[in-house]
């Protein structure tokens, strides 16, 4: 499989990364690189082949549902870029 | 006095406890150094102040003999592990000026055993890369060069500055992080010693993430007992990363010396590449006979998925990147550049912020999770990794206790040489390295010679889960039939 320009812009703004015009070509080229090394994939047989979701074989681990943590809003706000009070601030969401 | 940035690990600690000098002459010693080696690019954020504060702190501790394991050892910190208070970047553009409120439990761990951070470390950014050129702060240069050449070379990466760092005896060792080889890569192109332990070993929380499923902090070090000193602290359980393990830590350094006599040891065929070259094939060799010598038995040994590791990694790495990187927004922290509306926002601090390499790593993992495309790559890249791993449990439940290989298929190269016209060059890098990430095994680098122009190269050897301590047994025998590398200063 390959990605044409059209389909490299739509990557990008599901990604949300700005991509100009002059960008699409040199992308296109690197992306489609790699989708050519990885389709050396489709010649393993997978059939019947669990697919990994842990690698260590644990159970999941459950903390208490207790508060633990919190009342930490100077923290939590302290390297944000434009703030208000213990707020995020940031271009006008909803009209 | 001999020069004490020359001493390991274990010989400073012996020093420091029978007062033959402080912790402040050793701190202030390789403060020195760092200063006179910043041509290399190692350091992002050098901590003087900090670095003599911890250390008189570490001597009063030792005075008073109630010293840790570490006390007054100044080390180096990967800029990928969050430091309360200290400027945290990943390297990348988009952290800005970070500056964390809290500690990664790793670095909590090293400084509650009494170690002095003496900065912070370059790297690749967001740890993607093999050759630190994708930092934000620009490449880092390899302390070791070609014989009559002066070309830098690359240190490797991601934990580039980690390993230039410790090679050329700027710290005393390092953390760093291993998510496709960048532990075990980089300890190759610099003759030292890194070990990335099993998935689950050591805590993930406050180290900047990655690709969570592979992601794991291990030490750089001078020699084999030094790493193994510093994993004891770095490792352990901790309740805020749900995948570590809630096992107890052996005394790591226990296991150097200790016989492996009988233990089974698996050259695996598929690692013979074509196109390898006839040094490392040579050095491979030398490594089997040395493992031989000392009575441990060869066995040839097949893992017959080891070619789709590679393709499978650049699947699933990019697919968590991309999903773990959602989080620069130019909102909570970092950079932010404007945009009329917040999607231009972040579309453009996203653009601003991000280097070339981790764009493409995210568009590519967005790729491949997007509607349409998942089963096809992301499913089946997770299938494959089930029958790599499955590839290892064959082989060890065939009693081979540990497998050995080359630790990289080339020593350094230039920078700028490689991977400037299609990326797949570079990831090459990682192709003995990345297996042991997918399966979630340890794996140990360990300097075993040099090639014709002089650059050190590594073998690496590969352990069952949790059994790091049989890496450390051959690791020490490696060392000790190899000998320890130290580059000439050049810088």
């Amino acid at each position: 499989m390959s990605v044409d320009a059209t389909t490299v812009r739509r990557i990008a703004h599901l990604a949300r990364i700005a991509v100009s015009e002059d960008e699409v070509p040199h992308l296109q080229g690197e992306l489609n690189a790699m989708l050519a090394f990885v389709e050396q994939l489709s010649e393993v047989n997978v059939e019947g082949v669990e697919p990994m979701t842990s690698v260590t074989p644990m159970q999941m681990k459950k903390r208490q549902d207790v508060v633990d943590d919190g009342e930490i809003a100077d923290d939590i706000v302290a390297n944000a870029p434009a703030t208000e009070g213990h707020f995020f601030l940031v271009p006008k969401v909803v009209e | 006095m001999t020069d004490l940035t020359s001493l390991t690990l274990a010989e400073a600690r012996k020093g420091l406890a029978d007062k033959t000098f402080s912790s402040l002459e050793l701190t202030d010693a390789h403060l020195s150094a760092i200063e006179a080696a910043r041509v290399l690019n190692a350091f992002v954020m050098e901590t003087p102040d900090q670095a003599r504060a911890m250390a008189r702190e570490a001597d009063a501790k030792i005075t008073k003999g109630d010293a840790g394991p570490l006390a007054g050892i100044p080390l180096g910190i990967k800029d990928l592990f969050a430091t309360k208070g200290v400027r945290t970047t990943a390297c990348s553009k988009i952290l800005g000026n970070f500056v964390p409120t809290y500690e990664s439990t790793v670095t909590s761990q090293l400084w509650r055993d009494g170690a002095v951070m003496l900065g912070k470390l370059n790297n690749d950014e967001f740890a993607m890369g093999s050759a630190n050129e994708t930092s934000c702060f620009g490449p880092v240069g390899n302390p070791w060069r070609r014989e009559g050449s002066n070309t830098t070379l690359v240190p490797g990466g991601s934990s580039g500055g980690s390993a230039s760092a410790v090679a050329a005896l700027l710290c005393m060792g390092a953390t760093a992080t291993d998510t496709g080889g960048s532990i075990r890569q980089p300890a190759a192109f610099t003759a030292t010693v890194g070990i990335k332990p099993t998935y689950g070993r050591c805590s993930r929380w406050g180290i900047v993430a990655f690709a969570s499923s592979l992601d794991q902090a291990g030490p750089i070090a001078r020699s084999v007992r030094d790493a193994a000193m510093l994993l004891r602290s770095m490792a352990g359980h901790d309740p805020k990363d749900t995948t570590s393990v809630d096992i107890a830590v052996p005394d790591y350094e226990a296991a150097i010396g200790k016989s492996v006599k009988g233990m089974k040891i698996g050259i695996p065929r598929e690692y013979r590449l074509d196109g390898m070259p006839a040094e490392i094939e040579k050095l491979w060799e030398a490594g089997a006979k040395w493992l031989k010598t000392a009575g441990a038995e060869l066995v040839e040994v097949s893992l017959p998925h080891t070619k789709y590791a590679l393709p499978a990694y650049y699947i699933v790495a990019p697919a968590e990147a991309s999903s773990n990187l959602a989080r620069y927004d130019g909102v909570r922290y970092g950079l932010r550049e404007q945009g009329k509306t917040i999607i231009e926002q972040y579309e453009n601090t996203r653009a601003g912020g991000f280097g070339a390499e981790v764009r493409r790593r995210v568009m590519i993992g967005t790729y491949v999770l997007s509607a349409g495309y998942y089963d096809a790559y992301y499913l089946r890249a997770q299938k494959v990794r089930t029958l790599i791993k499955k590839d290892f449990e064959d082989c060890f439940a065939r009693g081979v206790d540990a497998i050995l290989t080359p630790a990289t298929p080339s020593a350094a190269f230039g920078i700028g040489e490689k991977g400037g016209a299609d990326p797949v060059e570079m990831y090459l890098n990682d192709i003995f390295t990345v297996t042991v990430n997918m399966a979630g095994l340890p794996g140990i680098a360990v300097p075993a010679g040099k090639d014709a122009q002089g650059l050190p190269l590594g073998l690496q050897l590969i352990g069952r889960p949790f059994e790091e301590e049989t890496l450390f047994s051959l690791g020490e025998v490696i060392e000790q039939a190899a000998g320890r590398f130290t580059p000439a200063r050049w810088w």
